[in-house]
């Protein structure tokens, strides 16, 4: 027992790291369902291409895998560019595979949103091939600060780095979402679309920018895992996704702040479950969350029987 | 009272589908005027009011706000344009705050601090939601709803206010209190269109009505010799009055 508890704060800091990077993830999958009523399966795609953007950058930068630049600075760059193109992406998908089916029957968006995962995988494949591409991130961090030691737990660099730009992320968008015009336009749209196009909201552009916030942070999670973990390659969404929707239904699909919630307690679960299992089953807690979460619970932690539409 | 149109449906016809709910629709609404609309379940009042809003597309004829042909107009034009609207069932935001549900009424507005200030004068008319400001709207009574769904409305600034059955749901004395209020706001020179199955109530605040049957209008007079039809006397009004 005493060797578990003194793995319990190095667990407890691995569960909030990767628990963010879920968590952005997860908020994609549920600011899309909140609004659309749909799984946008292409979003694991999202968080891949922006693991590849980040890793794109941080290659254009480096000579030698040595970079030409200071950490910060690049690490910035990786981020900002990540997310632009995840943004774009996102905002593309949905101009081009979603908005023609908005009327059509729930089953064909979901087929149009299978069929951009598969498109977006074998683009990625075709252009950048199977193998694993490395982040060459020790290079990118001056010795003196890629590891710190705070009794016995370890704390990398980019471990710090990838929890404050979730929690960054986060509060901005609980800051968008709470207390910006567009914010309240948002959640008004996502709890009765027909009332809010009465108020003379574009919903329209509402669910443009729905696709473009989230589809950014999922980009953003990707590069955050590329620093991570040094490694994306075009299957890395599979996972992700599978590890972001968990998230997303456990804190109630719909709910922004639940899909926070949802994701940091799955990425603690995890975490704390690879102390007491081998860790090779520690994608299987994912699903074991998901299916008690989808027969106990299946609004989830936050989500409410309110029903959406009156 | 010089009569100036400020919303006219002219020969509407409007489809669901392949399905049509409203046939040549006539209908003129003067600046300044308290007009209803009466007509039992299904009969299509509810889709008269999307068409204006451009939410329901027409297949002929044509919809006019202040001469301007709106329809084929995106909704958010057309509310700009001075429409607003208190929907049928009131659909209040649920899990946004009486607050927020407000500023959505003042969404197209960029005159912040007059928006400020019209947000307090509601709450000074509607004391009970002042009390409610940061509770999420689901949480409020019906009549409560009521009240937000309308201050909400009025937030816009309309030049013409459309309600789709205020009484519905309420109490006899919120449904009096309700048409007062409605009537109050029409005096203050808000244009006012009211849809109702309570012919009764909205006749006793109306300039003129329409009579709505199957997705045609039937009828079209003044309220007070709408109150002495015949055919209303027994089909609306029960006789009772
Ligand atoms: N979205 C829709 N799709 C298909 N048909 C519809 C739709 N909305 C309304 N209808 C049909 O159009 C007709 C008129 O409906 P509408 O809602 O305008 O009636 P209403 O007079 O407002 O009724 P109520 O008093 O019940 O509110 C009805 O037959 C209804 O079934
Ligand atoms: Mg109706």
């Amino acid at each position: 027992m005493d060797v578990y508890l003194q793995q319990l704060p190095q667990q407890l800091v691995n569960g909030l790291t990767i628990g963010g990077v879920y968590a952005l993830i997860a908020i994609g999958y549920t600011m899309v369902y909140g609004i659309l009523f749909m799984l946008n399966f292409a979003h694991g795609e999202v968080y891949m291409i922006g693991g590849f953007a980040g890793w794109w950058v941080l290659n254009l930068l480096s000579r030698n895998n040595v970079p030409i630049m200071n950490a910060a600075i690049v690490i910035s760059l990786m981020l900002i560019i990540a997310m632009a193109v995840t943004g774009l992406l996102g905002m593309m998908i949905e101009r081009f595979a979603y908005r023609p089916l908005r009327k059509a029957p729930r089953l064909n968006l979901l087929l149009s949103a299978l069929g951009v995962s598969i498109f977006l995988q074998n683009l990625v494949l075709n252009y950048q091939g199977a193998e694993i591409r490395f982040f060459h991130v020790s290079s990118l961090i001056p010795e003196s600060i890629r590891v710190f030691h705070i009794g016995n737990v370890v704390l990398s660099f980019t471990r710090i780095l990838v929890i404050l730009v979730t929690f960054l992320l986060m509060a901005l968008l609980t800051v968008m979402v709470k207390k910006t015009k567009v914010g309240k336009a948002m959640r008004a749209t996502a709890q009765d679309t027909e009332a809010a196009t009465f108020m003379g909201i574009d919903v329209d552009r509402i669910i443009v920018l729905v696709f473009l916030v989230g589809s950014a942070l999922g980009g953003a999670a990707g590069t955050l895992v590329g620093l991570l973990f040094t490694q994306v390659d075009y299957y890395v969404g599979f996972q992700a996704g599978l590890k972001g929707f968990t998230a997303a239904v456990l804190g109630g699909i719909g709910n922004i702040f639940g899909a926070m919630m949802g994701g940091i307690i799955l990425g603690l679960v995890e975490a704390l479950a690879t102390t007491f299992f081998p860790s090779a089953y520690k994608d299987v807690v994912a699903f074991v969350i998901l299916i008690l979460v989808l027969i106990f619970r299946p609004w989830g932690l936050m989500g409410e029987k309110i029903p959406e539409k009156v | 009272m010089n009569k100036i149109p400020i919303l006219e449906l002219q020969n509407v016809d409007t489809y669901y589908g392949s399905i049509q709910a409203l046939y040549d629709i006539d209908i003129v609404i003067y600046d300044g005027e308290l007009a209803c609309l009466l007509g039992g379940n299904a009969s299509g009042k509810s889709t008269i009011l999307k068409t204006i809003l451009g939410v329901c597309n027409i297949r002929k004829g044509m919809v006019k706000l202040n001469g301007e042909r709106i329809d084929g107009k995106p909704t958010k034009y057309i509310i700009s344009k001075g429409v607003a609207i208190v929907p049928e069932n009131r659909r209040i935001f649920p899990r946004l705050s009486v607050l927020e549900n407000m500023e959505m009424g003042a969404y197209l507005r960029t005159d912040r601090t007059e928006v400020k200030r019209d947000i307090e004068r509601m709450l000074g008319l509607f004391p009970r939601l002042k009390e409610r400001l940061h509770q999420p709207g689901i949480t409020l009574s019906g009549g409560e709803q009521q009240m937000l769904a309308m201050a909400r409305a009025l937030l816009s600034n309309p030049k013409i206010l459309l309600m789709d059955e205020p009484s519905m749901g309420l109490a006899p004395i919120l449904v009096d209190q309700q048409f007062d209020l409605i009537h109050k706001v029409n005096q203050q020179g808000t244009t006012v269109f009211v849809v109702e199955q309570n012919a009764t109530m909205a006749l006793s605040i109306a300039d003129r009505g329409y009579v709505l049957q199957t997705g045609s209008i039937v009828l079209a007079d003044t309220a007070q010799a709408l109150l002495n039809n015949e055919m209303m006397q027994k089909a609306y009004l029960g006789g009772e009055n």
